[in-house]
Protein backbone atom coordinates (compact mmCIF):
# COMPACT_ATOMS: atom_id res chain seq x y z
CA UNK A 1 0.00 0.00 0.00
CA UNK A 2 0.91 3.57 -0.68
CA UNK A 3 2.58 5.47 2.46
CA UNK A 4 0.75 8.29 4.08
CA UNK A 5 0.81 11.23 2.00
CA UNK A 6 1.62 13.09 5.06
CA UNK A 7 4.65 11.41 5.63
CA UNK A 8 7.01 14.02 3.88
CA UNK A 9 6.21 16.83 6.00
CA UNK A 10 7.85 14.61 8.61
CA UNK A 11 10.70 16.54 10.60
CA UNK A 12 13.78 14.13 11.78
CA UNK A 13 16.62 14.85 13.27
CA UNK A 14 20.13 14.43 11.07
CA UNK A 15 23.32 13.92 12.86
CA UNK A 16 23.56 14.66 16.54
CA UNK A 17 21.22 15.94 19.55
CA UNK A 18 21.74 19.55 20.13
CA UNK A 19 20.29 21.29 23.21
CA UNK A 20 20.70 24.52 24.77
CA UNK A 21 19.36 25.24 27.96
CA UNK A 22 16.93 22.25 27.20
CA UNK A 23 15.87 23.86 24.22
CA UNK A 24 16.07 21.29 21.10
CA UNK A 25 17.83 23.15 18.04
CA UNK A 26 18.78 20.05 16.39
CA UNK A 27 19.86 19.81 12.76
CA UNK A 28 16.86 18.84 11.07
CA UNK A 29 15.84 17.80 7.54
CA UNK A 30 14.30 21.46 7.35
CA UNK A 31 17.35 22.66 8.37
CA UNK A 32 18.90 21.08 5.96
CA UNK A 33 17.01 22.46 3.15
CA UNK A 34 16.89 25.71 4.33
CA UNK A 35 20.66 25.84 4.14
CA UNK A 36 20.93 24.48 1.02
CA UNK A 37 18.28 26.89 -0.62
CA UNK A 38 20.26 29.71 0.57
CA UNK A 39 24.00 28.56 -0.82
CA UNK A 40 21.76 27.92 -4.04
CA UNK A 41 20.61 31.57 -3.79
CA UNK A 42 23.94 32.87 -2.89
CA UNK A 43 25.62 30.58 -5.75
CA UNK A 44 23.96 31.97 -8.17
CA UNK A 45 23.89 35.51 -7.38
CA UNK A 46 27.48 35.52 -6.42
CA UNK A 47 27.60 34.07 -10.01
CA UNK A 48 25.54 36.22 -11.80
CA UNK A 49 27.60 39.94 -10.12
CA UNK A 50 31.20 39.01 -10.40
CA UNK A 51 31.58 39.64 -13.86
CA UNK A 52 30.89 42.93 -15.59
CA UNK A 53 30.29 42.21 -19.16
CA UNK A 54 28.38 44.98 -20.81
CA UNK A 55 26.37 41.58 -22.66
CA UNK A 56 25.51 39.65 -20.15
CA UNK A 57 25.66 35.89 -19.93
CA UNK A 58 23.15 33.59 -19.00
CA UNK A 59 23.45 33.68 -15.29
CA UNK A 60 24.05 37.22 -14.96
CA UNK A 61 21.01 37.95 -16.98
CA UNK A 62 19.44 35.59 -14.73
CA UNK A 63 20.54 37.69 -11.45
CA UNK A 64 19.94 40.91 -13.10
CA UNK A 65 16.71 40.23 -14.17
CA UNK A 66 15.77 38.85 -10.68
CA UNK A 67 17.08 42.21 -9.57
CA UNK A 68 14.98 44.61 -11.95
CA UNK A 69 12.27 41.94 -11.30
CA UNK A 70 12.12 42.95 -7.71
CA UNK A 71 13.03 46.71 -7.71
CA UNK A 72 10.11 47.05 -10.12
CA UNK A 73 7.63 45.26 -7.82
CA UNK A 74 8.72 47.61 -4.76
CA UNK A 75 8.82 50.68 -6.72
CA UNK A 76 5.12 49.83 -8.43
CA UNK A 77 3.84 48.87 -4.98
CA UNK A 78 5.81 51.01 -1.98
CA UNK A 79 6.84 54.06 -4.33
CA UNK A 80 10.77 55.43 -3.87
CA UNK A 81 10.31 54.93 0.12
CA UNK A 82 10.46 51.40 -0.11
CA UNK A 83 14.00 51.24 -1.39
CA UNK A 84 16.07 50.47 1.98
CA UNK A 85 13.77 47.76 2.19
CA UNK A 86 15.12 46.64 -1.51
CA UNK A 87 17.36 43.51 0.29
CA UNK A 88 14.92 42.32 2.73
CA UNK A 89 12.26 42.13 0.16
CA UNK A 90 14.73 40.45 -2.01
CA UNK A 91 15.83 37.77 0.21
CA UNK A 92 12.74 37.19 1.23
CA UNK A 93 11.46 36.31 -2.04
CA UNK A 94 14.08 34.07 -3.14
CA UNK A 95 14.16 31.91 -0.33
CA UNK A 96 10.81 31.55 -0.34
CA UNK A 97 11.04 31.08 -3.96
CA UNK A 98 13.42 28.66 -3.83
CA UNK A 99 12.33 26.43 -0.68
CA UNK A 100 8.90 26.15 -2.54
CA UNK A 101 10.87 24.75 -5.98
CA UNK A 102 13.62 22.74 -4.37
CA UNK A 103 10.27 20.94 -2.23
CA UNK A 104 9.23 19.96 -6.31
CA UNK A 105 11.92 17.38 -6.03
CA UNK A 106 11.24 14.51 -5.26
CA UNK A 107 12.37 13.01 -1.84
CA UNK A 108 12.86 16.34 -1.26
CA UNK A 109 11.68 18.24 2.16
CA UNK A 110 9.47 21.95 1.49
CA UNK A 111 10.55 24.06 4.51
CA UNK A 112 7.64 26.39 3.39
CA UNK A 113 5.08 23.67 3.98
CA UNK A 114 5.49 23.93 7.64
CA UNK A 115 2.96 26.50 9.46
CA UNK A 116 6.16 27.54 11.59
CA UNK A 117 7.87 28.88 9.58
CA UNK A 118 5.57 30.76 7.25
CA UNK A 119 4.33 31.99 10.56
CA UNK A 120 7.97 33.53 12.27
CA UNK A 121 8.59 35.10 8.80
CA UNK A 122 4.95 36.72 8.45
CA UNK A 123 5.08 37.50 11.82
CA UNK A 124 8.82 39.40 11.97
CA UNK A 125 7.09 40.80 8.42
CA UNK A 126 4.27 42.26 10.32
CA UNK A 127 5.94 43.54 13.48
CA UNK A 128 8.21 45.24 11.71
CA UNK A 129 6.06 46.79 9.65
CA UNK A 130 3.92 47.73 12.70
CA UNK A 131 7.65 49.11 13.89
CA UNK A 132 8.52 51.08 11.04
CA UNK A 133 4.99 52.55 10.86
CA UNK A 134 4.71 53.77 14.02
CA UNK A 135 8.72 55.19 14.09
CA UNK A 136 7.33 57.14 10.57
CA UNK A 137 3.97 58.91 11.98
CA UNK A 138 4.12 58.17 15.21
CA UNK A 139 0.80 58.08 17.30
CA UNK A 140 -0.75 59.04 13.21
CA UNK A 141 -0.40 55.61 12.42
CA UNK A 142 -3.59 54.67 13.80
CA UNK A 143 -5.02 56.50 11.32
CA UNK A 144 -4.87 53.12 9.36
CA UNK A 145 -7.64 51.74 11.26
CA UNK A 146 -9.71 54.75 10.69
CA UNK A 147 -10.81 55.10 6.60
CA UNK A 148 -11.22 58.64 5.41
CA UNK A 149 -15.16 59.25 4.27
CA UNK A 150 -16.79 56.65 6.56
CA UNK A 151 -20.15 58.21 7.95
CA UNK A 152 -19.36 58.58 11.61
CA UNK A 153 -21.98 56.37 12.54
CA UNK A 154 -20.49 53.27 10.67
CA UNK A 155 -16.86 54.46 12.16
CA UNK A 156 -16.94 52.10 15.24
CA UNK A 157 -17.70 49.44 13.38
CA UNK A 158 -15.25 49.92 10.78
CA UNK A 159 -12.30 50.39 13.21
CA UNK A 160 -12.84 47.61 15.02
CA UNK A 161 -13.12 45.48 11.38
CA UNK A 162 -10.33 47.23 10.04
CA UNK A 163 -8.43 46.26 13.53
CA UNK A 164 -9.40 42.67 13.04
CA UNK A 165 -8.12 42.76 9.22
CA UNK A 166 -4.57 44.11 10.71
CA UNK A 167 -3.73 41.87 13.03
CA UNK A 168 -4.74 38.62 10.94
CA UNK A 169 -2.57 39.76 8.56
CA UNK A 170 0.15 37.54 9.82
CA UNK A 171 -1.37 34.29 10.21
CA UNK A 172 -2.99 34.92 6.79
CA UNK A 173 0.11 35.48 4.99
CA UNK A 174 1.48 32.57 6.81
CA UNK A 175 -1.95 29.91 6.52
CA UNK A 176 -1.76 31.08 2.60
CA UNK A 177 1.76 30.13 1.95
CA UNK A 178 1.96 27.26 3.87
CA UNK A 179 -1.55 25.64 3.01
CA UNK A 180 -0.87 26.37 -0.65
CA UNK A 181 2.44 24.44 0.10
CA UNK A 182 0.78 21.41 1.93
CA UNK A 183 -2.06 21.02 -0.19
CA UNK A 184 -0.12 21.11 -3.66
CA UNK A 185 2.27 18.38 -2.28
CA UNK A 186 -0.03 16.10 -0.37
CA UNK A 187 -2.34 15.82 -3.51
CA UNK A 188 0.67 14.93 -5.91
CA UNK A 189 1.73 12.59 -3.29
CA UNK A 190 -2.06 10.90 -2.92
CA UNK A 191 -2.20 10.69 -6.74
CA UNK A 192 1.56 9.01 -6.95
CA UNK A 193 -0.18 6.81 -4.44
CA UNK A 194 -3.29 5.94 -6.84
CA UNK A 195 -0.56 5.26 -9.68
CA UNK A 196 0.68 2.57 -7.60
CA UNK A 197 -1.81 0.94 -6.11
CA UNK A 198 -4.37 0.80 -9.69
CA UNK A 199 -0.80 -0.17 -11.22
CA UNK A 200 -0.77 -1.09 -15.38
CA UNK A 201 -4.33 -1.54 -15.81
CA UNK A 202 -5.56 2.16 -14.12
CA UNK A 203 -2.67 4.01 -12.98
CA UNK A 204 -2.32 5.80 -16.41
CA UNK A 205 -5.23 8.46 -15.60
CA UNK A 206 -4.04 9.09 -12.04
CA UNK A 207 0.14 9.27 -13.80
CA UNK A 208 -1.29 12.28 -16.24
CA UNK A 209 -2.78 14.26 -13.37
CA UNK A 210 0.53 13.84 -11.76
CA UNK A 211 2.30 15.52 -14.76
CA UNK A 212 -0.14 18.01 -14.78
CA UNK A 213 -0.22 18.87 -11.36
CA UNK A 214 3.74 18.86 -11.24
CA UNK A 215 3.62 22.05 -13.77
CA UNK A 216 0.60 23.44 -11.59
CA UNK A 217 2.82 23.06 -8.35
CA UNK A 218 5.66 25.00 -10.14
CA UNK A 219 3.38 27.90 -10.86
CA UNK A 220 1.87 27.58 -7.47
CA UNK A 221 5.74 27.74 -6.13
CA UNK A 222 6.58 30.93 -8.20
CA UNK A 223 3.16 32.46 -7.57
CA UNK A 224 3.30 32.12 -4.04
CA UNK A 225 6.62 33.52 -3.46
CA UNK A 226 5.58 36.30 -5.38
CA UNK A 227 1.99 36.81 -3.37
CA UNK A 228 4.07 36.71 -0.44
CA UNK A 229 6.53 39.22 -1.47
CA UNK A 230 4.24 41.81 -2.73
CA UNK A 231 1.96 41.52 -0.32
CA UNK A 232 4.97 42.18 2.13
CA UNK A 233 5.34 45.43 0.33
CA UNK A 234 2.04 45.94 0.00
CA UNK A 235 2.24 46.43 3.85
CA UNK A 236 5.07 47.69 3.81
CA UNK A 237 3.44 50.98 1.75
CA UNK A 238 0.79 51.13 4.10
CA UNK A 239 3.42 52.15 7.16
CA UNK A 240 5.40 54.01 4.23
CA UNK A 241 2.96 56.15 2.67
CA UNK A 242 -0.20 56.59 5.06
CA UNK A 243 -2.76 56.86 2.39
CA UNK A 244 -6.18 56.87 4.46
CA UNK B 1 -14.05 33.46 6.45
CA UNK B 2 -14.00 31.86 3.25
CA UNK B 3 -10.44 30.95 3.44
CA UNK B 4 -10.66 29.42 6.48
CA UNK B 5 -13.74 27.20 5.65
CA UNK B 6 -11.79 25.96 2.37
CA UNK B 7 -8.70 25.01 4.91
CA UNK B 8 -11.17 23.64 7.28
CA UNK B 9 -11.97 21.84 4.62
CA UNK B 10 -9.16 20.88 3.24
CA UNK B 11 -7.48 19.45 6.46
CA UNK B 12 -10.65 17.30 7.18
CA UNK B 13 -9.74 15.74 3.59
CA UNK B 14 -6.63 15.36 4.82
CA UNK B 15 -7.27 13.84 7.99
CA UNK B 16 -9.65 11.11 5.98
CA UNK B 17 -6.56 10.48 3.72
CA UNK B 18 -4.44 9.80 6.78
CA UNK B 19 -7.20 7.25 8.03
CA UNK B 20 -7.26 5.75 4.90
CA UNK B 21 -3.64 5.53 4.36
CA UNK B 22 -1.03 5.07 7.76
CA UNK B 23 -1.35 2.29 9.53
CA UNK B 24 0.49 4.68 11.75
CA UNK B 25 -1.57 7.45 11.46
CA UNK B 26 0.36 10.46 12.83
CA UNK B 27 -1.36 13.58 11.89
CA UNK B 28 -0.03 16.50 10.58
CA UNK B 29 3.47 17.17 11.08
CA UNK B 30 2.98 20.22 10.92
CA UNK B 31 1.50 20.91 14.49
CA UNK B 32 4.00 18.61 16.52
CA UNK B 33 6.13 21.05 17.71
CA UNK B 34 8.44 19.03 18.86
CA UNK B 35 10.89 20.71 16.65
CA UNK B 36 9.75 23.99 16.19
CA UNK B 37 12.45 25.88 18.21
CA UNK B 38 15.08 24.22 15.97
CA UNK B 39 12.97 25.59 13.28
CA UNK B 40 12.95 28.55 14.10
CA UNK B 41 16.78 28.53 15.05
CA UNK B 42 17.98 27.29 12.20
CA UNK B 43 15.70 29.66 9.95
CA UNK B 44 16.43 33.10 11.73
CA UNK B 45 19.88 31.76 11.05
CA UNK B 46 20.22 30.86 7.39
CA UNK B 47 17.68 33.65 6.58
CA UNK B 48 19.93 36.05 8.40
CA UNK B 49 22.86 35.02 7.04
CA UNK B 50 21.35 35.02 3.13
CA UNK B 51 19.90 38.52 3.77
CA UNK B 52 23.40 39.93 5.29
CA UNK B 53 25.29 38.31 2.52
CA UNK B 54 22.79 39.61 -0.68
CA UNK B 55 22.23 43.07 0.71
CA UNK B 56 25.77 43.62 1.78
CA UNK B 57 28.19 41.87 -1.04
CA UNK B 58 26.24 40.86 -3.53
CA UNK B 59 22.88 42.85 -4.36
CA UNK B 60 25.42 45.95 -4.33
CA UNK B 61 27.61 44.39 -7.20
CA UNK B 62 24.29 43.58 -9.01
CA UNK B 63 23.02 47.31 -9.07
CA UNK B 64 26.39 48.40 -9.75
CA UNK B 65 26.99 46.16 -12.73
CA UNK B 66 23.34 47.83 -13.86
CA UNK B 67 23.96 51.42 -13.71
CA UNK B 68 27.25 51.04 -15.15
CA UNK B 69 26.10 49.48 -18.36
CA UNK B 70 22.81 52.28 -18.07
CA UNK B 71 25.73 54.62 -18.49
CA UNK B 72 28.33 53.08 -21.09
CA UNK B 73 25.00 52.01 -23.38
CA UNK B 74 24.01 56.46 -22.67
CA UNK B 75 27.99 57.42 -23.37
CA UNK B 76 27.88 55.00 -26.56
CA UNK B 77 24.76 56.37 -27.71
CA UNK B 78 26.02 60.24 -27.33
CA UNK B 79 29.30 59.39 -29.29
CA UNK B 80 27.29 57.79 -31.82
CA UNK B 81 24.78 60.83 -32.31
CA UNK B 82 28.31 62.79 -32.22
CA UNK B 83 29.93 61.05 -34.96
CA UNK B 84 26.44 60.96 -37.11
CA UNK B 85 26.46 64.45 -36.77
CA UNK B 86 30.29 64.89 -37.96
CA UNK B 87 29.34 62.33 -40.64
CA UNK B 88 26.76 64.36 -41.91
CA UNK B 89 29.19 67.84 -41.58
CA UNK B 90 31.72 65.85 -43.84
CA UNK B 91 28.87 64.62 -46.39
CA UNK B 92 27.78 68.27 -46.81
CA UNK B 93 31.59 69.26 -47.45
CA UNK B 94 32.12 66.63 -49.85
CA UNK B 95 29.00 67.66 -51.60
CA UNK B 96 29.52 71.60 -51.97
CA UNK B 97 33.38 70.37 -53.06
CA UNK B 98 31.84 67.88 -55.65
CA UNK B 99 29.64 71.04 -56.80
CA UNK B 100 32.04 73.28 -56.98
CA UNK B 101 34.23 71.33 -59.45
CA UNK B 102 31.27 70.26 -61.12
CA UNK B 103 30.70 73.83 -62.05
CA UNK B 104 34.31 74.54 -62.66
CA UNK B 105 34.64 71.67 -64.87
CA UNK B 106 31.44 73.03 -66.92
CA UNK B 107 32.83 76.23 -67.32
CA UNK B 108 35.92 75.43 -68.48
CA UNK B 109 34.40 73.42 -70.60
CA UNK B 110 32.34 76.32 -72.02
CA UNK B 111 35.42 78.56 -72.60
CA UNK B 112 37.52 76.15 -74.43
CA UNK B 113 34.08 75.52 -77.05
CA UNK B 114 33.81 79.27 -77.78
CA UNK B 115 37.34 79.34 -78.13
CA UNK B 116 36.95 76.70 -80.80
CA UNK B 117 34.18 78.18 -82.29
CA UNK B 118 35.52 81.30 -82.95
CA UNK B 119 38.87 80.08 -84.02
CA UNK B 120 36.93 77.57 -86.70
CA UNK B 121 34.75 80.87 -87.78
CA UNK B 122 38.03 82.76 -88.42
CA UNK B 123 39.87 80.22 -90.16
CA UNK B 124 36.78 79.48 -92.19
CA UNK B 125 36.55 83.17 -93.31
CA UNK B 126 39.90 82.98 -94.21
CA UNK B 127 39.12 80.01 -96.63
CA UNK B 128 36.02 81.02 -97.74
CA UNK B 129 38.18 84.30 -98.71
CA UNK B 130 40.86 82.44 -100.39
CA UNK B 131 37.82 80.56 -102.47
CA UNK B 132 36.26 83.28 -103.48
CA UNK B 133 39.62 84.70 -105.00
CA UNK B 134 40.37 81.71 -107.06
CA UNK B 135 36.98 81.89 -107.98
CA UNK B 136 37.42 85.38 -109.33
CA UNK B 137 40.52 84.49 -111.20
CA UNK B 138 39.23 81.64 -112.65
CA UNK B 139 35.97 83.23 -113.80
CA UNK B 140 38.10 86.52 -115.33
CA UNK B 141 40.71 83.62 -117.22
CA UNK B 142 37.65 81.85 -118.53
CA UNK B 143 35.87 84.81 -119.81
CA UNK B 144 39.74 85.77 -121.11
CA UNK B 145 39.72 82.50 -122.71
CA UNK B 146 36.42 83.15 -123.88
CA UNK B 147 37.29 86.18 -125.77
CA UNK B 148 40.19 84.60 -127.64
CA UNK B 149 39.30 81.27 -128.41
CA UNK B 150 37.21 81.84 -131.67
CA UNK B 151 40.23 83.71 -133.12
CA UNK B 152 42.47 81.11 -132.38
CA UNK B 153 40.21 78.29 -133.93
CA UNK B 154 39.80 80.01 -136.69
CA UNK B 155 43.80 80.87 -137.01
CA UNK B 156 44.09 76.72 -136.36
CA UNK B 157 41.46 76.11 -138.96
CA UNK B 158 43.14 78.08 -141.55
CA UNK B 159 46.35 76.39 -140.85
CA UNK B 160 44.76 73.01 -140.33
CA UNK B 161 42.66 73.28 -143.72
CA UNK B 162 45.96 75.25 -145.47
CA UNK B 163 47.81 71.78 -144.75
CA UNK B 164 44.90 69.69 -145.52
CA UNK B 165 44.66 71.57 -148.96
CA UNK B 166 48.28 71.12 -149.35
CA UNK B 167 48.28 67.34 -149.13
CA UNK B 168 45.50 67.17 -151.15
CA UNK B 169 45.86 68.92 -153.67
CA UNK B 170 49.90 69.69 -153.76
CA UNK B 171 49.53 73.34 -154.24
CA UNK B 172 49.68 76.55 -151.84
CA UNK B 173 46.61 78.86 -152.05
CA UNK B 174 45.96 82.41 -150.21
CA UNK B 175 45.96 82.28 -146.63
CA UNK B 176 43.53 85.38 -147.09
CA UNK B 177 40.65 83.65 -149.26
CA UNK B 178 41.05 80.08 -146.71
CA UNK B 179 40.89 82.64 -143.42
CA UNK B 180 37.78 84.58 -145.11
CA UNK B 181 35.65 81.09 -145.59
CA UNK B 182 36.50 79.63 -142.31
CA UNK B 183 35.34 83.23 -141.10
CA UNK B 184 32.27 83.36 -142.52
CA UNK B 185 31.60 79.34 -141.81
CA UNK B 186 32.08 80.16 -138.10
CA UNK B 187 30.07 82.71 -138.06
CA UNK B 188 27.73 80.54 -139.78
CA UNK B 189 27.98 78.27 -136.82
CA UNK B 190 28.22 80.61 -133.97
CA UNK B 191 26.68 78.34 -130.63
CA UNK B 192 27.23 74.92 -132.24
CA UNK B 193 30.11 74.46 -130.44
CA UNK B 194 30.44 76.45 -127.45
CA UNK B 195 27.14 75.73 -125.89
CA UNK B 196 27.22 79.45 -124.08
Amino acid sequence: MATNPMHQFNVYRIGPEIKIDQIDISFTNASLFMVISSLIILIIFNLGSVKKNIIPNKIQLLAELSYSFISKMISDTAGSKGKPYFGFIFSLFMFVLFCNMLGMLPYAFTVTSHIIVTFVLAAFIFIGVTVIGFLKHGLGYLKLFVPSGVPIVLLPLIVVIEVISYLSRPISLSVRLFANMMAGHTMMKVFGGFVISLGLVGGWLPLGFSVALTGLEILVAFLQAYVFAILTCIYLNDALNLHH
Amino acid sequence: MHKKLVLYLFLSIIAFFSNVYGAESEGMPQLNPEFWVSQIFWLILTFGFLFVILSKFILPKISNNLELRKSQILENIETAEKQKIESENKIKEYETLINNSKNEARNYFNEARKKIIQDIDKKREKIEEEIDLEIRNAEKEIVELKKSSPEKINKIATETSAQLIKQLIGEEINNSSISAIVEDLSKKNKGKYYGN
